[in-house]
């Protein structure tokens, strides 16, 4: 009998440290300078360049030229052309194969968007690797397919593009807003003007790499770069006949004052308050999965999320308890490494509000929570912070955060539920957690929003329309609704 | 209404099911909070707790295990890792062709996993059938390497009570540290909770103060995650000191998502009662990357409290020859020739 004396490894059980796993940022091929898109060709905006920056590091990233109100002239020209003379007569079929071919050149460039994407907006790789690049993908591939199906939209016998499409979109999922705005247009036959938000341009002028790539004919898609002056310039200029914008309520109300009259077609989706609501009979462990999601996905910049807790008084003790441990778990830092689940916030700006309103539930009497894992020095991030015994008066359960910020509040009845996740001017989403079919079905009907997740949260399709009620805008992206956007009915 | 003994520690006018002579071998376990006490009572009582616990959504459960499956474990982190895992393995044969040889072989492996590397661990235990653990203790004698052994009519539990307990008694005498039982699955799924709590407890009395015993809930057999997470509890309302996934003879056996719902009973069962309970997935788990994603999974849905292989173990045969040559290319830098390594 041999009995071999061999150390014993020591446990784990004190605490077993991942070794960071950086996802190598070279794979994004960042380039000292970018230059806005118009017309088939990389062009020198008239403006003066401008920087941005990784919001994981607080470093410069890279300078990009900026287009001026006369590059978005030029641009909106480049697209009527390529409106009257290219896009719009060319047949359907046509049409969609373009978009394949964009689908595809997303696909393989997948891993560089990702990481390029990371860099430039400060998620975590595992989201834009997982997430926003796949499904911006799936987007084209999508709407693709409906490129020569019109006439089964229920629009008519045939139904008729719009003419060119402006297009601004925020910096909280640059590459797939994108993709939510450019494909379906492109599908209905309609020339596109687009506006990156000024802190994430990056990825959309990789994505009009791609689309050049893919031979589009010269103006059907045109990327401007700017701030807020040239986005107001692009939604008013005279030569649109879509206004598509995803951003904030306030600037969204300042479109609509200022296209009130001028005929043009508008969709709005702006801000949201979201309520996740969790019956008692949940399955709690997966209720707890879907709140940490709904808040933390994103760091919680995400206009979607579910940033109201409404949580059925017998098992709230239990749900907040089990809720603050598992966001305990959450890895927060670098988000490059590919363990990281919540990265940086994308700017000084956002930080300084979210650090702000969180101040004021705090001063308000909110009791707070937050995560102790450790943030970085560098960059701009937010703890995983939960503020229960809040109120409906607070202006934290009022106004939108955007940041990893949840707020938690009870009920008794179902009816509470729907009493106070419609108390807000907000209407965008929901979500319902109860094991119970018929409950869901009847919340569904009474939640004032415009999607409603049952037992799941911030799951997404091209197939499923999106968009919402009151503050949170009007009009639809994705399905057939997001489709109806950009066309007109004819018969 | 079937009927059976309740925990003498919890209700003393009832007959104890364990005889004395054992039960006074351990420390009575704390006193469980009255909710968990209460919750065998009766048939009914029973029923109604069981019926009681939240429900698990699958989508959500598998979405889960697939973002943890995502981490990526690199460089010091993996190789601690490797050490640990390989310190989990229960080595495993159960088949009808096991000879004294083979097990003998086994048990050796067992203590050098990979005598070229004097730096490996030893696994954590050698497990067999009944009627092999005399041969397997011998070879282990003397070593910190259990032996485990699967009895009570294994894998079917199609007998009577007796059979099953003559079938542990068999596998104590002859020097078993561990007892893995199977669960009476036609009895939980026709309803009969109390004779699945019972027969756990008959288990249980005849292993105190002597071995540790594993409950296997054959997932497979369960079929739903609902049924698994009330199986979890029945085990360890029946005291049992390790949750265990399968047999290895059913498919689907460990999945990450079935292993996730045991970590959470194990992890609200802590929160309940303070006591901690060990789990053991088993079949189905070939390779390193596949035992990295569980540890992951206990890190993070348990707790790394579970990190220790008193805490945690692996029901496998061929993932150790997997774990030997990963730990190998950790300390060489390159992959060694599978055949460098011993078969079994």
């Amino acid at each position: 009998m041999t009995t071999q004396t061999t150390d014993r490894p020591a446990p784990l059980s004190a605490g077993w440290t991942y070794a960071p796993a950086p996802e190598n940022a070279a794979i994004a091929a960042v380039k000292d300078r970018y230059l806005p898109f118009v017309d088939g060709g990389f062009v020198e905006g008239r403006g003066e360049d401008a920087e941005t920056f990784n919001p994981g590091t607080a470093e410069v990233l890279a300078t990009v030229s900026q287009s001026t109100t006369d590059d978005v002239d030029t641009a909106v020209a480049a697209a009527r052309r390529a409106y009257d003379e290219v896009w719009g007569p060319m047949s359907g079929a046509e049409r969609g194969r373009y978009l394949f071919r964009i689908a595809r050149g997303l696909a393989e460039r997948a891993r560089e968007l990702a990481v390029l994407e990371s860099l430039d907006n400060g998620k975590p790789i595992r989201e834009t690797r997982d997430f926003d690049v796949p499904t911006a993908a799936q987007h084209f591939f999508y709407h693709a397919g409906w490129a020569d199906k019109l006439q089964h939209l229920g629009l008519g016998a045939a139904p008729r593009p719009l003419g060119v499409a402006a297009q601004v979109i925020p910096w909280n999922f640059p590459l797939l807003m994108a993709a939510w705005k450019i494909a379906p247009a492109l599908a209905a036959g309609n020339t596109v003007v687009i506006k990156p938000a000024e802190t994430t341009p990056l990825s959309v002028l990789v994505l009009a790499e791609v689309i050049a790539d893919a031979g589009l004919p010269p103006g059907v898609v045109n990327v401007v770069t700017g701030a807020g002056d040239i986005g107001s310039a692009l939604v008013n200029h005279p030569g649109v006949d879509k206004v598509a914008f995803t951003g904030s309520t306030a600037v969204g109300r300042e479109i609509q004052r200022s296209l009130a009259g001028t005929g043009r077609r508008v969709t709005l989706e702006l801000g949201g308050k979201g309520a996740n609501i969790v019956f008692d009979d949940a399955a709690l462990d997966q209720a707890v999965e879907g709140i940490v999601n709904g808040i933390f996905f994103n760091a919680g910049q995400v206009c979607c999320a579910g940033s109201r807790l409404l949580v059925q008084e017998p098992v709230a003790e239990e749900v907040l308890a089990k809720l603050e441990a598992r966001a305990q778990t959450l890895r927060i830092g670098d988000p490059l490494d590919k363990n990281t689940d919540v990265g940086a916030i994308n700017s000084p700006t956002q930080k300084a509000k979210i650090d702000e309103l969180v101040g004021s539930g705090v001063a308000e009497g909110a009791q707070v929570w937050r995560s102790s894992c450790p943030v970085p020095e560098r960059g701009w991030y937010v703890a995983p912070t939960i503020l229960s015994h809040t109120a409906g008066s607070m202006r934290v359960v009022r106004e939108e955060i955007f940041g990893p910020v949840l707020t938690v509040e009870t009920f008794r009845t179902p009816d509470e539920a729907v009493a106070k996740a419609n108390n807000t001017p907000y209407g965008l989403s929901a979500g319902v957690w109860t094991e119970k079919g018929s409950r869901a079905m009847a919340m569904a009907g009474a939640l004032k929003v415009g999607v409603v997740w049952d037992n799941t949260f911030n799951r997404f399709d091209p197939a499923a329309s999106f968009g919402g009620y009151g503050e949170s805008g009007f009009g639809r992206e994705g399905g057939r609704a997001g489709m109806a956007a950009y066309l007109e009915d004819q018969s | 209404m079937t009927t059976y003994a309740a925990r003498p520690d919890q209700a003393p006018e009832t007959a104890p099911a364990a005889p004395p002579s054992t039960a006074t071998a351990t420390p009575a376990p704390p006193a469980l909070p009255s909710h968990l006490a209460g919750a065998t009572a009766d048939e009914a009582t029973l029923r109604r707790f069981l019926f009681g616990l939240p429900a698990v959504d699958p989508v959500g459960l598998e979405q889960r295990s697939a973002t943890l499956a995502t981490r990526s474990i690199k460089k010091a982190s993996k190789l601690a890792a490797i050490d640990l895992a390989i310190s989990m393995v229960d080595l495993t044969t159960l088949e009808g062709a096991d000879t004294p040889g083979k097990v003998r072989n086994l048990a050796r492996k067992a203590l050098a996993p990979d005598p070229a590397r004097p730096g490996t661990p030893q696994v954590a235990a050698v497990c067999v059938y009944p009627d092999r653990v005399a041969t397997a203790a011998d070879e282990l004698a003397g070593s910190d390497v259990k032996v485990a052994s699967v009895a009570t009519a294994f894998p079917s539990g199609r007998s009577s009570l007796e059979v099953k307990l003559a079938d542990t008694r068999l596998a104590l005498e002859s020097g078993a540290d561990e007892i893995d039982m199977v669960i009476d699955r036609g009895a939980f799924l026709a309803g009969q909770y109390g004779l699945v709590l019972e027969q756990i407890r008959a288990v249980k009395a005849e292993c105190a103060g002597r071995a540790r015993l594993k409950v296997i809930l054959e997932t497979g057999e369960l079929a739903t995650y609902d049924n698994v997470r009330r199986a979890c509890w029945l085990a360890l309302l029946g005291g049992g000191d390790f949750l265990k996934t399968s047999t290895g003879k059913v498919n689907p056996a460990a999945t990450l998502p079935l292993v996730q719902v045991l970590l959470q009973a194990v992890r609200d069962w802590r929160d309940q009662t303070g006591q901690q309970v060990a789990v053991k997935p088993a079949g189905g788990i070939r390779t390193t990357k596949d035992a990295i994603r569980h540890l992951v999974a206990v890190n993070e849905v348990a707790g790394p409290e579970w990190l220790d292989p008193h805490w945690f173990r692996f029901g496998a045969s061929s993932l150790l020859d997997d774990l030997v040559l990963q730990r190998r290319a950790q300390l060489d830098g390159h992959y060694a020739d599978p055949d460098t390594v011993a078969l079994d």
